[in-house]
Parts: C-alpha cells; sequence; structure tokens
C-alpha cells in the first residue's frame, strides 16, 4: 500500500498528511510503524509522529518551525489550534 | 557516474548550450530585435523594457549588471548587441564588462547604422555569421566544479514545500556533493528563517549578510505592504496546512538543501565561491531567473504548483509540477511530476530521476520549456522611471 504520510527530515516529530486522513485508520511511511491515525487530518496538513508535551518545539525540514501550546499525541492533528510561532533572536 | 559535457569558452567557463543571443541595450530598439528574430529562428532574440529612463545608482547597477551578465552567460556562444546611441546602457558603457566573455560579440548602433531597417539587415547578417562560426564547436567533458545551478520556485501550492522543493534539496545536495555550485534567491521567501540559514553559513560573516538580507527584505515587505504584510504568510497558506511563516518559508528554502552556504551575492552579482550560494533577489520569478541567469547559471529547476509554464532565454529550465493534478493538466510543460510521492514513488527514486533528466538535459536534451520556447525576460528596478 502507498504511504499516506511523508517524513521529510529524521529529526521530524511532525509528517506530513500526503492525503486526507480520517480517524481510525493507519498512518504508514517507509521507515517507520504504522500508527493509528486519531482525528481527521486535511492533506498537506501535520500529523504528530509521537506524543508532544505543550512547550516543546515543533520539528519540520529537521528545524524548529513552531512551538506547541498544549499536549499533543502521536497521530493528532498539529495546527494553529495547538501551537504557536516563535520568532528566534540569535 | 554519466559523462557531462558542454562548451569551452576562451575565458574558461563551460556553457551547456551554444546560442547566438541578439540583445538590445534599450526597448527603444526592440523592432530591430523583432525583424532579426523572424530572420534568424535559430539565434535567441531578446526584447525588454529597459536601459534608460531610471538613473539612480541602485537601477544603474541592476541595469548594467543584467545586460552584462546575459551576455557573459556561458550558455551563450556569441553575441549581437544592438544600442540605439544614447541611452544609459549605451554599448561604449557596455563594452569594459563584456570584452572578458570570451566569446564572439558583434555591436551596431541604430543611430550610427542608417536606421533601424539597415541595423537589422546588418544584424541578420552578424547573427547568421556568429551561428555558422560556433555551429560546429564541439561538446567536451564538462567537469561538475563548472557546473551553476538555479533552484527556484513559482506558482507555489501548499504540496510545493512538500514534494517539489524538498525533491530539489535532494537534487541540491547531491549537486554540492559532486562540486558543483548551487544557488537561489527570493528573499521575500526566506522571511522568518533567518536563524536556521544564519546557522549554516560558513563563517560570522556570511552569517551576518544572511541575516540582514532577510531582515532588509522583511521590513520592505512591511513598508510596501503596511498591515497586508501579515498576507505574505496568508489565509490560502494556513488552508495548506502550513501555520508559521517559518514552516512555510522552510518549504521555500528547502529547494537549496541543507548544504553549508558560502556565499551570499547580490542580485545578478557572480560567485567568486562553490557550493551552496544565496542570492539577495526578488521572489517574483521572472526578474528572480534573470538575476540567476547573470550570476552565471546555465541551468535551472524550477517548481510549481499552481503551474507556471516560464522558462528563460538561452537557459534550459527543468518544471518540477509538485502535485500530480497539475502535471497531468499541463504535460506539455512540465518535466517532472513530484506529485508521484504521493502515489508510493520514494523520495530517492524521484531524486535518482530528476538527476538523471538533469544529465540528459545538461547534454543537450530540451526540457519543455525549451523546446516549446517559453522565454521570459524581465528584470529588478527599484525606483520609478523620469
Amino acid at each position: 500500500m502507498a504511504d499516506n504520510i511523508l517524513i521529510i527530515h529524521p529529526r521530524d516529530n511532525v509528517a506530513v498528511a500526503l492525503k486526507t486522513l480520517t480517524a481510525g485508520e493507519k498512518a504508514t511511511a517507509k521507515g517507520i510503524e504504522q500508527f493509528w491515525v486519531l482525528e481527521d487530518i486535511p492533506a498537506s496538513h501535520k500529523i504528530a509522529l509521537r506524543d508532544i508535551s505543550a512547550g516543546e518545539e515543533i520539528i519540520k525540514y529537521g528545524e524548529i518551525v513552531a512551538v506547541s501550546t498544549r499536549d499533543i499525541k502521536k497521530g493528532q492533528w498539529v495546527h494553529t489550534h495547538n501551537l504557536e510561532s516563535k520568532r528566534w533572536k540569535k | 557516474m554519466s559523462e557531462i559535457t558542454g562548451y569551452e569558452r576562451r575565458n574558461g567557463n563551460f556553457g551547456i548550450r551554444n546560442h547566438v543571443l541578439v540583445l538590445p541595450t534599450v526597448s527603444c530598439v526592440n523592432g530591430v530585435i523583432n525583424r532579426i528574430s523572424r530572420e534568424v529562428p535559430e539565434a535567441v532574440c531578446v526584447t525588454h523594457a529597459h536601459g534608460c529612463g531610471r538613473g539612480g545608482p541602485r537601477d544603474l547597477q541592476i541595469l548594467f549588471r543584467i545586460l552584462s551578465g546575459l551576455v557573459q552567460n556561458p550558455n551563450v556562444g556569441g553575441v549581437v548587441l544592438i544600442g540605439l546611441g544614447c541611452e544609459v546602457s549605451n554599448t561604449k558603457n557596455l563594452l569594459p564588462m563584456i570584452k572578458e566573455a570570451g566569446k564572439p560579440i558583434e555591436i551596431l548602433n541604430v543611430q550610427e547604422e542608417g536606421g533601424s531597417l539597415e541595423t537589422a539587415k546588418k544584424g541578420i547578417a552578424a547573427a547568421r555569421r556568429i551561428s555558422s562560426n560556433i555551429r560546429n564547436q564541439p561538446r567536451v567533458p564538462l567537469s561538475w566544479h563548472k557546473l551553476l545551478v538555479s533552484m527556484e520556485c513559482g506558482g507555489s501550492d501548499a504540496m510545493s514545500g512538500v514534494t517539489a522543493n524538498v525533491a530539489m534539496g535532494a537534487v541540491s545536495d547531491w549537486l554540492v556533493e559532486k562540486g558543483a555550485t548551487v544557488i537561489f534567491g527570493e528573499n521575500t521567501e526566506m522571511i522568518g528563517t533567518a536563524h536556521v540559514l544564519a546557522r549554516r553559513a560558513k563563517n560570522e560573516q556570511v552569517a551576518r549578510q544572511i541575516e540582514q538580507m532577510i531582515e532588509r527584505a522583511e521590513k520592505l515587505t512591511k513598508d510596501i505592504m503596511g498591515d497586508l504584510a501579515s498576507l505574505v504568510i496568508s489565509p490560502g497558506n494556513m488552508d495548506g496546512g502550513m501555520s508559521t511563516i517559518a514552516e512555510k518559508s522552510m518549504g521555500c528554502i528547502f529547494k537549496g538543501g541543507t548544504s553549508t552556504i558560502n556565499q551570499v551575492v547580490d542580485y545578478g552579482e557572480i560567485p567568486t565561491e562553490r557550493g551552496l550560494i544565496l542570492q539577495d533577489g526578488p521572489g517574483y520569478d521572472g526578474e528572480s531567473m534573470a538575476g540567476l541567469a547573470a550570476s552565471g547559471s546555465q541551468l535551472m529547476f524550477f517548481s510549481t504548483g499552481g503551474g507556471t509554464p516560464a522558462g528563460f532565454p538561452a537557459i534550459p529550465v527543468i518544471k518540477v509540477a509538485s502535485n500530480t493534478r497539475i502535471y497531468e493538466a499541463m504535460r506539455d510543460d512540465m518535466d517532472v511530476n513530484a506529485g508521484s510521492l504521493v502515489e508510493g514513488k520514494s523520495l530517492a527514486e524521484l531524486r535518482t530521476e530528476m538527476i538523471d533528466l538533469m544529465i540528459r538535459v545538461i547534454n543537450g536534451e530540451k526540457t519543455k520549456a525549451e523546446a516549446n520556447g517559453m522565454d521570459v525576460f524581465t528584470f529588478m528596478t527599484v525606483n520609478p522611471p523620469f
């Protein structure tokens, strides 16, 4: 079966939904064990690859792209409702 | 590994094409170019809307850099330069900048040659003469070190940063590993990623240049767009799953891969370093490509999700569709379907496919935009005309 999520970088804690994912189906990608999709997720949106605690960094492309604002479970949708932007100053 | 070939120039550069370029110094003589184009279809005849009427130092710098850069581009084997006479970028002013180009250049000025028809007649003869002189120049083995490949994105969609730019990033890393140079610009699309790019700079100086470039781009965007600056990360991006501007911009800059950034060059400036290079240029496709071409790029990858057919004169542009729908809808324009990643193709397989295509293109196979003649030539200006 074709993968339905894409992990862009090995460091990432989120993957990208390649199609609309439905709660109760399995998320599949090469090199990882299948896991349950916990809620409906639109295509091209992010799914948590592991449990992420509130305040933890969201890693995509191997880089920090946001910070979570609440606990997120593996298989949940990751978007503006549970993360916020972080602007760095070196 | 497959061998690549190209055309050696007298100054040590190598082109992957051997075109005759017919270029006006100023828009006033575009009609002369059009007449030459009709008679010498094998020549790359380019028109533009510039050459006079803007006197600020920055606009003059850009004007001369782009015109001289296009003449010097290694894919150009010979040039017919058509001037008027009284313009700012007249051939006398341009000449010192192109004398090291290492190729035949014939110069004609309408005000000296007896008017537009006479100039066109001489231009046709000159283009044919150069064409027949360079036609039989042999391809010789080309080192990856001599190659400057551009990574461009335009008409992006939510999948551009997930499929096409990720695949182009993988090709970028492969190219840098081979000793080639990779360049990308579009400073507005770097906003929010200064911390990522600066960390990858080869030294402190390059890191500061990256931060300053992105800071300027952000300030300019805010100055011009005011409250609408937030549209740089638009509801459309959010709907597509981009949650922050850093995430959106990561999708853009990923097309350059993950190598160390060795230099920041100005718009149209020729890099002096190898490896991965950033260009301080605009995001608008045609203007961005002109800067990359003037920097000496011989080949471009161009990702698109919405679907743009745009190519560039004298330079093969490999179009990478970010989704299968637009690949199918614009088959005549698209060279690669990165949407295949969604249908089960692995990134490694797609990268291999793109590298194989790139090698064929370097060795002469035409890209879709090249075969279709989808050339776009325009470049950036900063001030209004007088």
